[in-house]
């Protein structure tokens, strides 16, 4: 099936793209992009930081401001109208048709395109199985539930074989636990297909499992664009750092390779001296004898999450951190705790 | 189910209301083919005073129809782009447009027909014409297209619906025709459906704007009553009752069998034997 879609993905291009709506608001500051051929790139960030503007500009729905240029390919498409760019959406509404059939909502872009009815009827099986809905074809779209309509949003904006596929936030609207089973299953079919994809997201977990890179935003800029472990173990900025995951920081003095600070020593890989932050994740932490601490504290909570169970420890200086250790120790609020920095678990944010 | 004498009581009560509308119907179709209405049926029934309403009135019935149609017509070409600029163009101005169009709804039938003969009663052949009476009445029905078009549109994101349809290809005008106005048909029978009724029982305007020579149906029924028989009254009553309940029912039909429409028959119809195929 893989094969009959095109499997050479065309790679898009912003230079420049800004957005001020009429009112003076501005939604985006000028930014450049590359979504690289065949990759996933999920657009992060909290609501109102432009990501979705960012998708509708590459979709043609709204026109960057002056001086802004997209390029799919070698060819520029800025003044395209969305109609003639050849892409594919997923609107996080679905919108599927509501006066035709799954089959007929799939087959939409193929008639637009005048194809003939038998290669359109070809082509929606095809879809039909691709997504494995092939019972469900001749359904109204009221007789679907959020996750059928989901896999029909995504066939119907496949069938057309789009240059870039453009998704806005898709799973918002689905529980959780279809929401991480469909994750995994759109993230197994975009690599099949091997179609460049834009992907908003505003969950970072969403955007980790499915983003080859993941462009985070706030305020209407591009803060960073990297790998999904990339953003996550180099953050570029405290924003960053913030946003993705949950974080530790640490403020003392550095000399001499160690970071002192009111609760203990913890060694720094570099060379810095003075007044210094470092962050490091719940896990970048592990519970260990007092000699080999570099860290102590006190335990003031401890919540039991299944795989793993999550303290709350409180230390000298008014430092408060966030630690995770392993199921089987069952720690109580009020014992005293040594803990230690795992090799490679601490986080050097650039000033 | 057991039923309580509340439900009784309700039956009784909507039976008297059904009655009392309908009993005067029943009595004005009797008198219509009654030979004598002074005595009664016993006086045998007869198709006399049809054809006489035939005679002296067939030309209001035609007249009727050509301008209730030709208001649907307009109202149809006018009032659907209408709704679908109000919706789109959610300012200020848009707001005070739709209410604009209510003004003709509001303001009594006569003083419409007043302003339309003040402002182009001095145009002799069009206030001679039928058309003259088609321009009132296109007036009072527009708002009701408008209405009834807008209020479906406004239930789903219409938007989200046409941007889907431009990402895969659509223009505007193939999304105009195969996903707003498909979309929109519900609105668009019910609106037709008011038009033409309205249209065709119009008599306030239509009596200060037509002419001798343009009588329409209910002006002519106003006619027949102060001047002729009560037999010749009550049959062209039974004429109008015979030329809209077959429209009202029609249309009411038209509106209800959409919901199983689907547009892409072929496809749909081929996709079982597909999954059959890739099963075996």
């Amino acid at each position: 099936m893989a094969q009959t879609l095109s499997s050479i993905g065309t790679p898009a291009r912003l230079e420049r793209c800004g957005k001020t709506f009429d009112d003076g608001t501005r939604a985006l500051e000028p930014v450049d992009l590359e979504i690289r051929s065949g990759e996933i790139l999920v657009l992060l960030g909290p609501s109102g930081c432009g990501k979705t503007t960012l998708l509708r500009i590459v979709a043609g729905l709204e026109r960057p401001d002056a001086g802004g240029r997209i390029f799919f390919g070698p060819e520029e498409v800025t003044a395209l109208p969305i109609e003639r760019r050849n892409v594919g959406m997923v609107f996080q509404s679905y919108a599927l048709f509501p006066n035709m059939t799954v089959a007929g909502n799939i087959a939409y872009g193929l008639r637009i395109r005048r194809l003939s009815r038998a290669e359109q009827a070809r082509q929606v099986r095809e879809m039909l199985a691709m997504m494995q809905i092939e019972e469900l074809a001749a359904r109204r779209i009221d007789q679907l539930s959020g996750g059928q309509k989901q896999r029909v949003a995504l066939a119907r904006a496949l069938a057309v074989r789009p240059r870039v596929l453009l998704l806005d936030e898709p799973l918002t609207a689905l529980d959780a636990k279809l929401r991480e089973a469909l994750r995994q299953e759109i993230s197994a079919l975009l690599r099949r297909v091997g179609i460049t994809t834009l992907y908003v997201t505003h969950d970072q977990s969403e955007a980790m499992a499915l983003g080859d890179r993941i462009a985070v935003m706030s305020r209407g800029r591009i803060e960073q664009t990297g790998t999904p472990r990339q953003v996550y173990f180099s953050p570029a900025n405290q924003f960053i750092a913030g946003f993705i995951g949950t974080t530790n920081r640490l403020s003392g003095m550095a000399a001499d390779g160690w970071l002192t600070l009111p609760a203990g020593r913890v060694p720094m890989g570099n060379g810095r001296s003075g007044a210094t932050e470092v962050l490091v994740r719940p896990e970048g932490l592990s519970a260990c004898d007092a000699a080999e601490a570099h860290l102590h504290g006190k335990i003031r909570q401890a919540f039991f999450q299944g795989d793993r169970t999550r303290l709350i420890v409180e230390c000298a200086g008014d430092a408060e951190l966030t630690v995770d250790v392993p199921p089987h120790t069952d720690p109580k609020p009020g014992d005293e705790i040594h803990l230690r920095v795992n090799a490679g678990g601490l986080v050097v944010v650039p000033a | 189910m057991r039923r309580g004498g509340l439900f009784y009581a309700q039956l009784a009560f909507s039976l008297c209301v059904c009655s009392f509308l309908i009993v005067p119907v029943l009595m004005s179709v009797t008198a219509g083919f009654t030979a004598n209405y002074l005595h009664g049926v016993r006086s045998g029934l007869t198709l006399r005073w049809i054809g006489e309403v035939w005679g002296l009135y067939g030309d209001t019935i035609f007249r009727s129809m050509l301008v209730a149609l030709s208001c649907l017509c307009l109202t149809l070409a006018l009032g659907v782009p209408a709704a679908y600029a109000l919706l789109r163009w959610k300012g200020r101005l848009g707001r005070a447009v739709e209410e604009l169009l209510v003004m003709p709804v509001a303001v009594p039938g006569l003083a419409t027909a007043l302003g339309l003969i003040l402002a182009y009663g001095r145009f002799g052949a069009f206030r001679q014409s039928w058309l003259f009476i088609l321009a009132g009445h296109v007036v009072f029905t527009l708002p009701f297209m408008v209405r009834a078009v807008l209020a479906v549109l406004a239930s789903m994101d219409l938007l989200a619906l046409e941007e889907s349809a431009a990402s895969l290809g659509a223009g505007f005008w193939q999304r105009l025709w195969t996903i707003v106005i498909p979309n929109a048909r519900s609105g668009i029978l019910a609106g037709s459906m008011t038009v033409v009724t309205l249209s065709i029982g119009e008599f306030n305007l239509t009596w200060m704007l037509h002419t001798p020579l343009t009588k329409t149906l209910p002006v002519g029924l106003a006619d027949s009553y102060a001047s002729m028989r009560l037999e010749i009254g009550s049959a062209y009553t039974v004429v109008f009752i015979a030329m809209i309940v077959p429209l009202l029912v029609g249309l009411q039909w038209a509106a209800h069998p959409l919901k199983e429409t689907t547009r892409q028959g072929a496809a749909a119809s081929s996709s079982p034997a597909a999954a059959a195929a890739v099963q075996a």
